[in-house]
């Protein structure tokens, strides 16, 4: 039973994430919320990394996780091109190299109205980024 | 009467869709309360209609146009008859049922009620009788209050009575059965109630006209509305209904052909309810389509329909109260097929895209009622709605499905 979405890795990252939580100090935060579902990423981006709080969905609260545990030590331009091939991914099912675990996600390509779910937490750190003070 | 056999293996015969598989497995419809499914003889008729008797209405001083005409209008007596109005003139067909609350809040609201004058409704409005009264609130000084509900899901009569106290309320507009909860209202004391401190009534049907024989006189109702398309009809075709003087007194909602008795570059007069309010050509076919949906259900008869919906509805509750972790969303004495749930561990939409992995297709997220999921403390919930057609093997089928899923997020 849908064995290629609901993986190990994603129903363990969205049952024990290891990168959620608000974090004390932070440079920057933003929301988004899926208003189909009322599915809602808090994302928290400092110098040391980046956190999230989820209230969703498994995938959305796995790929929230995920994309923490992949942006760490990233620059700002980096990780947007890193959701570019992500963003490409999820909505192919074609695995890339460069997204190591993020992958898993790949199933949801198959189920066209659960792709939003995936990628809102991506849409949050962007934004979050935009906030970002250049220093 | 004839005291009816309700044999759901025939009627499953008459919806083609039933027959197909979705990810090679046996298709299990439980969202019938978004949208029913087509019966052959709505499907049939449409087709017929395109085929044989195909002109635009009122307009042709030829055969097809008028035969064409002649059917698209009995079906509005059909409507009439279903819903028991007191004149065929009273029944305005219109897109769907939002369609209906709209044009009651544009034409209704900014000339029977007066700046300062209040509407109210329910906490567990379908955004669709929610929304056109906040716009209303916002063009035309009107005042929106909302009527709690109990945490069984029920009207919360206090609450209506604090809402009414100061004689402000000119319109209640409120749900006869809800989307999410499969709450009933009381209609009839409703009326009488609203009546009694001068304000009228409007009663969304769009969920209670599939279950329950509805009478608009029985109840007293102002304005009554529903969607073809949740009555085993098409998409495309909604229905108001209004007491004929209070739509005699109401101006166009819009302008264009078919509404206007006589029309010059200076001023244009309108036509008489109900073509005042039915601008353009419209859908004819549909229309059609929904007067074949009228005569099926009435010939299978809404007292067997009503008793079958009630056996499933039980099943349902009892096969979901065993499952451990899972719990309904409200408990009203008065309800329906309509069932939201909530899974300890397992969001709705997990639990949807698992259940339709199996075949079974059910409805999950706000259910357009997303200030009712911040009442009811949830973010969203998983939904199962039954029709004619839904049996007790396929209530099973979704405890099995339900059971895995436990067990996957356990």
């Amino acid at each position: 039973m849908s064995a290629e979405l609901y993986q190990a890795l994603i129903m363990d990252r969205s049952r024990n994430p290891r990168f959620a939580g608000r974090p004390a100090h932070f440079d920057a935060q933003a929301e988004q919320k899926n208003a189909l579902c009322g599915d809602q990423v808090q994302v928290f981006v400092s110098s040391a990394d980046v956190r999230h709080e989820s209230r969703g969905c498994a995938i959305m609260t796995a790929s929230a996780d995920l994309m923490a545990e992949a942006v760490a030590g990233k620059i700002a331009g980096e990780i947007a091109a890193l959701k570019k091939v992500f963003e490409k991914m999820v909505n192919s099912g074609e695995a890339a190299e460069s997204l190591g675990e993020l992958n898993a996600l790949a199933g949801v390509s198959q189920f066209r109205s659960r792709i939003r779910c995936a990628t809102l937490p991506w849409a949050a750190l962007a934004q979050a980024l935009e906030e970002v003070p250049h220093g | 009467m004839l005291n009816k056999v309700f044999d759901v293996t025939a009627i499953r015969e008459d919806f083609p869709i039933l027959s197909q598989t979705v990810h090679g497995k046996r298709f299990v419809f439980l969202d019938s309360g978004a949208s029913a499914q087509k019966p052959r003889a709505v499907i049939d008729a449409m087709v017929r209609c395109m085929e044989t008797q195909y002109a635009n209405v009122h307009r042709g001083l030829h055969f097809m146009s008028e035969r064409t005409s002649d059917e698209y209008e009995a079906v509005r007596d059909k409507v009439a008859g279903l819903l028991n109005a007191a004149s065929r003139d009273e029944i305005v067909f219109t897109r769907n049922a939002t369609e209906s609350i709209n044009l009651v809040a544009r034409s209704f609201g900014t000339t029977a009620l007066e700046p300062g004058d209040a509407v109210a409704v329910s906490e567990m409005e379908h955004h669709a009788n929610l929304v056109p009264w906040q716009m209303l609130r916002d063009a035309h000084g009107t005042e929106l209050r909302i009527i709690k509900i109990t945490d069984s899901g029920e009207l919360d009569w206090e609450s209506l009575e604090q809402v009414f106290a100061d004689g402000k309320v000119k319109l209640l507009a409120i749900t006869h059965m809800s989307n999410v909860l499969g709450t009933y209202t009381p209609v009839e004391r409703l009326a009488k109630f609203a009546h009694a401190r001068g304000s009228k009534i409007l009663l969304d049907g769009s969920q209670a006209i599939v279950h329950r024989k509805v009478d608009v006189q029985a109840i007293g109702a102002d304005f009554y509305v529903f969607s073809g398309h949740k009555l085993y009809g098409p998409t495309g075709i909604g229905v108001l209904y209004g007491k004929r003087e209070i739509l005699d007194a109401m101006p166009p909602f819009l302008g264009g052909g078919d509404m206007i008795a006589s029309v010059s570059y200076e001023r244009s007069t309108w036509a008489k309810p109900p073509h005042r309010f039915e601008a353009g050509t419209p859908a004819i076919i549909e229309t059609i389509g929904l007067g074949a949906a009228i005569d099926y259900v009435q010939a299978i008869g809404f007292e067997a329909i009503a008793a079958h919906e009630r056996d499933l509805t039980e099943h349902a509750l009892a096969v979901l109260a065993r499952i451990g972790g899972l719990r309904v969303l409200g408990s009203a004495q008065d309800r329906g097929g309509v069932i939201s749930f909530v899974m300890k561990n397992a969001h709705a939409h997990d639990i949807a895209t698992l259940l339709d992995r199996q075949g079974i297709a059910v409805r999950a997220g706000q259910h357009c009622a997303e200030p009712l999921m911040g009442r009811l403390g949830v973010t969203s919930t998983a939904r199962a709605s039954f029709g004619v057609y839904t049996t007790r093997e396929e209530i099973d089928a979704l405890e099995h499905g339900l059971l895995r899923i436990q067990k996957m997020f356990a």
